[in-house]
This record gives structure tokens, C-alpha cells and sequence, in this order.
């Protein structure tokens, strides 16, 4: 039984890049910690010897010729759906130094 | 009844090109049939119908419909990129800005490079979480059965559109049942296909490692149609394995005499609704009576794969939302517009984040940051990954010795909006029967196989291995050919 402290969610939010309402400090350390209880489950599976799956394709090292690809969309496109200002083909953003 | 928009695309397709009907006709009356009905049914969330009235006009100039596709109308889930056609993923973080991207995904490009026709996007839950569509940032797509209850979900947009005969198919994803849920809850054929058969290139990523595109429709030779057209190895996708595609409708021969089909013991619980376990058990009648054999098969870690699933996407899930941080594109937080500049990156993050996600991305972004993070990825991550391999080796071995594999696709029919709130693994125990072949990376779909004392459809999985789509094909069409669950269609 995995059990996360109101504290437990707000730093783990924290990392998450997320503020936590009341109401939800209130209802997530519950719903969160049911959850990790739920998966819990899988403790209980003798894995010692089993090589893990990331994925299921069987592809490994997948390349592609070395040349550029000039049928997608245009910078001007991409940086179109910023919501920040433009300047000079670069996203004006907040400081990233407070 | 008997107005075009309730063809199947293989009926269409014979009265186009016999010129009975046009494209723009056919287009139209999908145009009426979602402008007299959606409302009561909310699966529709971007209604494209100018381009596609033009694009229908086009087709007809031309005139030749040598595709089964050409001039085909049809619906995308709201996570289906489109060149300048807003995609929202039916999440507020996209929605506020109407994010318009400046790319079409393969999926919708192989569609129009064969005449199919897009006339909008339809409902998903956030960023396709969830089994219900209830946590869509436009609100809850209702049944076309019982609008008292959920279409399912995520792809129940997709799912009610085509059982409402509002489009001729629908795409969705399946992720971690969220094409076959729907589509058992609202009698429609659903086939989540093998992981890396079709291109997820341009389609929003919930869980990479997991998601795939596929159809819903209201045959099984359309799914075979629909499947042809989008299958294959894609350059911009990497995932995508360069495995010949067959013409999927050809596999449909109507025999399945001395197919083995297994019945997989722990898809039959304890507690599961007795009209399910019925439905399932007549229909290995019907398979029975068309030259199937049926076996008792086991499948033994089959209870472990939803809560795998729930560590390794949250896990992904975190990882993938990322990059919704308003920088790239998104949503600008309301009481950031104008003051910006006093504000530090990392609460713009915080102010964008917030507003834009809703609970069910929050708690998923944050099970997948605690599960990932320095003194836990050994126990859940990785461990969950070990479990993965032990549930695809259940299936490698049962493939030994039989061609397919038969079950429920829920525990229940459809339940009633609001049954789960509050109760985030309740609504995860919806994906039991559907998560062991998401871990596998198998294909599986789901055929209409009867309904509940309340008229509320039900759904038979058919299960095939790596690759066998066309074996899947092949029985779920014997099946449907010898009943008529999928003909009955909902009274709107």
C-alpha cells in the first residue's frame, strides 16, 4: 500500500511544472495514492530472470538517407503557433532568470 | 433509414461509381445527418464542411472513383493533425489559441491522396485519457443507444459518429483500448491494429511506446478497405515496420473452416455481467457452426497488464506533455496576456500548464514523474517493462498453437455518464481485457455480437499475432456474415 502525504503531491506537481488548486490538494494524495496501490500488483511478479520490453516492433537502429527533407512545414509556419512574439525568427519568452 | 449517409463505404462506392450518387450528394446528407442529430450527441467538435462540400465538388469534375475511397466522407479523432485545420485534442491548452498546425499526419495524407473526404474532428477525451470522453474539454460525447450513458472512450466521438451514421468511418487511436471500447458500446467494427503497422506520424502522442491508429467503422470489409489505405512503412515514422501490406479485403473469403480459435480462461472473471459472458459464449457457437475449432487456451499474467499499463503510460504520458509548455505552441494564460516580462520562464510554465490541462492529464503527468524519478524507475518503470515481456510471451505461446484469440471487450455494457467520478481505477478497470494485447503489441478488434436486456450493444474481441490483421479480418467477417448484430443501428 503506497500512501503520498499532501506534501508528496505538491512537490511531485512541483516537478510536474503544476499548481494544485485547494480542492485538488484535498483529492489528489487520495486518487494518487489509489492508483500507486493499484499498480502495486505487479511487485508481486518474479522477474528476476526476464529482459524488460520497451517496445514490441523488433526494430532496432532505424536510419534514414542523410539528406535534408525540404516538404515540411516552413519556419515561419512552425513559429506561427506560438503564442509568444516573434523577433527575428525567435520566441520571445519570459527570463528564464526570474 | 435508407438515406446515404447510413452506407456502408462499400455500398457507397458501388453507387458512385455507378454515378446513382454523387459526392457532394453523399457528402451532404453526412452534412445533414450531424447538423439535425449532433447536438444531442456532442461527438462532433469541428465541423469542416465548406472544404469538404469543395473537395466533394472536385471529386465529381473528375469523376472517376477507382478507389474505394474516393469521395468517402469521414470524421478524425481530434488528435489527427490536418494542414490548417484547428486540432485541439480536446484540451483547453490547445482550444484557447484553436492550435492550427502547419502539417497534415500520414494517416489523413494517404486518405486525401486517395479522394476520401474529411468533414471535421470528432470527440476524444484529453489527449485520448480516459474511457469515456468525459474528460474532453467540450464536454461528454453521449450514447446514440442511451443518451443517458458514456459512447466510451477516448475515441467515443468517433464511436457515436459512426453509429449515428454522421460519417461513413471514423479514425481513432487505441492506446490502451480506446478504439474497441467505443466501439463495443455503440455497434460499431473497431480494430486497434499491430503497434507499427500504421504511421503515427502528425497524430498527437499520449503513450509513444503504445499508441496506434486505426479505424472504426460499420462493416468489417470497411475496416479492411479503410486498413489498406493507411497501412505501412512510413520514413517519418521510425516505429513503423517495413512489412508488406496485403489487400486486407481479399482476406475476407467468408471460410474460416479449421481456424483455431483459443477462449482464454482469465477473460472469463468473476463478477463480469452475465449477458457479456453469454454473448461471447453464442458467438463461439456461430464460430463453431462456420468450421472454427475452439480451444481453452491460457493467457496467466493476463491480470498484470492494466496495472502495466498504468506505469508505463503515465510514465510516457509525463514525459510526451512536456511539451505543452506554451512556448511552441498552446495557450497563453489569461492574466499573463500583457505582463509578461515580469514574469520568470518557470511560472509562465507553472500559469500555462495549469490552466490548460485538466485532472486526468495532471494525474497521469504526475503518477509518470513520481514513477520515473531517482529511486523509483527500478521498481515501477522498469518492473512494468519485465511484465510487459512475460504478457507478450503469453501470447507468443499461445500462437503456437492457435490462429486467433477470442473474448469479451469490457467487463459491462456502456455505463451511465458520471458512473466513475471520483474514482480514477474504476474507470481504468474499464481497459481489463484490452490492455494485455496493448502490452503485447498484437492486433485486436471488436465486432457487435448482441446487446443487453436494455438494447445496449455488445462487442467480441478477436485477437490476432504480430502482423495478423488479416486473419482477425478473415474470422470477425465469417462471424458478422453469419449474424446481424451489425446491422441494427440506434433509433434517433
Amino acid at each position: 500500500m503506497t500512501t503520498l502525504s499532501t506534501d508528496d503531491v505538491r512537490h511531485i506537481a512541483k516537478l510536474c511544472r503544476l499548481n494544485l488548486s485547494e480542492e485538488q490538494l484535498e483529492k489528489f494524495p487520495t486518487e494518487l495514492s489509489a492508483i500507486l496501490s493499484f499498480v502495486d500488483k505487479l511487485q508481486e511478479v518474479d522477474t528476476s530472470n526476464v529482459q524488460p520490453t520497451p517496445q514490441s516492433t523488433g526494430l532496432t537502429n532505424v536510419f534514414r538517407d542523410d539528406e535534408v527533407v525540404s516538404d515540411g512545414p516552413t519556419t515561419t509556419e512552425l513559429l506561427a503557433t506560438s503564442p509568444l512574439p516573434i523577433i527575428d525568427n525567435q520566441i520571445q519568452t519570459p527570463s528564464a532568470h526570474g | 433509414m435508407g438515406s446515404m449517409n447510413s452506407l456502408t463505404i462499400s455500398q457507397a462506392h458501388q453507387k458512385l461509381k455507378a454515378k446513382e450518387i454523387s459526392a457532394v450528394e453523399l457528402t451532404q446528407s453526412c452534412i445533414d445527418r450531424i447538423e439535425s442529430i449532433d447536438d444531442s450527441l456532442n461527438a462532433v467538435v469541428y465541423r469542416n464542411f465548406e472544404r469538404a462540400l469543395e473537395k466533394a465538388k472536385k471529386i465529381d469534375a473528375v469523376g472517376t472513383f477507382d478507389h474505394p475511397l474516393t469521395g468517402i466522407p469521414y470524421l478524425a479523432k481530434d488528435v489527427y493533425c490536418e494542414k490548417d485545420v484547428p486540432t485541439t485534442a480536446c484540451s483547453n491548452i490547445l482550444r484557447n489559441k484553436d492550435y492550427i498546425p502547419p502539417f497534415e499526419s500520414t494517416t489523413t495524407s494517404r486518405l486525401m491522396d486517395v479522394g476520401a473526404i474529411s468533414l471535421g474532428k470528432v470527440n476524444t477525451d484529453e489527449f485520448t485519457m480516459g474511457g469515456s470522453t468525459e474528460t474532453s474539454c467540450y464536454g461528454v460525447t453521449r450514447n446514440p443507444w442511451n443518451r443517458d450513458c458514456v459512447a466510451g472512450g477516448s475515441s467515443g466521438g468517433s464511436a457515436a459518429a459512426v453509429a449515428a451514421d454522421e460519417c461513413l468511418f471514423a479514425l481513432g487511436t487505441d492506446t490502451g483500448g480506446s478504439i474497441r471500447q467505443p466501439s463495443a458500446f455503440c455497434n460499431c467494427t473497431g480494430l486497434r491494429t499491430t503497434y507499427g503497422r500504421n504511421s503515427r506520424y502528425g497524430v498527437m502522442s499520449m503513450a509513444s511506446s503504445l499508441d496506434t491508429i486505426g479505424c472504426l467503422t460499420k462493416t468489417v470489409e470497411d475496416t479492411a478497405i479503410v486498413l489498406s489505405a493507411i497501412a505501412g512503412k512510413d520514413p517519418l515514422d521510425a516505429t513503423t515496420g517495413d512489412v508488406p501490406v496485403p489487400d486486407y479485403a481479399a482476406a475476407l473469403t467468408g471460410t474460416i473452416q479449421g481456424k483455431k480459435i483459443g477462449m482464454p480462461k482469465e477473460y472469463f472473471m468473476d463478477g463480469m455481467s452475465e449477458e457479456v459472458k453469454q454473448s461471447v459464449l453464442d458467438a463461439t457457437e456461430v464460430l463453431k457452426s462456420l468450421g472454427a475449432e475452439i480451444i481453452d487456451v491460457s493467457l496467466p499474467h493476463t491480470a498484470y497488464a492494466t496495472p502495466c499499463y498504468y506505469i508505463l503510460c503515465p510514465s510516457e504520458v509525463s514525459s510526451n506533455m512536456a511539451r505543452y509548455d506554451g512556448i511552441r505552441f498552446g495557450h497563453m494564460p489569461e492574466e499573463e496576456r500583457g505582463k509578461r516580462k515580469e514574469e520568470s520562464l518557470i511560472e509562465y510554465y507553472h500559469l500555462v500548464r495549469t490552466e490548460g490541462f485538466g485532472d486526468e492529464v495532471k494525474r497521469r503527468i504526475m503518477i509518470g514523474t513520481y514513477a520515473l524519478s531517482a529511486g523509483y524507475y527500478d521498481a515501477y518503470y522498469r518492473q512494468a517493462q519485465k511484465v510487459r515481456t512475460l504478457i507478450k510471451n503469453d501470447f507468443d505461446d499461445v500462437y503456437q498453437t492457435v490462429d486467433a484469440v477470442i473474448s469479451p471487450v469490457t467487463p459491462s455494457a456502456a455505463f451511465r455518464v458520471g458512473a466513475h467520478e471520483g474514482d480514477p481505477v474504476a474507470m481504468y478497470l474499464e481497459d481489463i481485457f484490452l490492455d494485455p494485447q496493448v502490452m503485447a503489441g498484437i492486433p485486436a478488434l471488436s465486432v457487435p455480437c448482441g446487446f443487453t436486456k436494455d438494447s445496449m450493444p455488445l462487442g467480441l474481441q478477436i485477437m490476432g499475432p504480430q502482423w495478423g490483421e488479416e486473419t482477425v479480418l478473415q474470422i470477425a467477417h465469417a462471424y458478422e456474415q453469419a449474424t446481424e448484430w451489425h446491422t441494427k443501428k440506434p433509433a434517433l
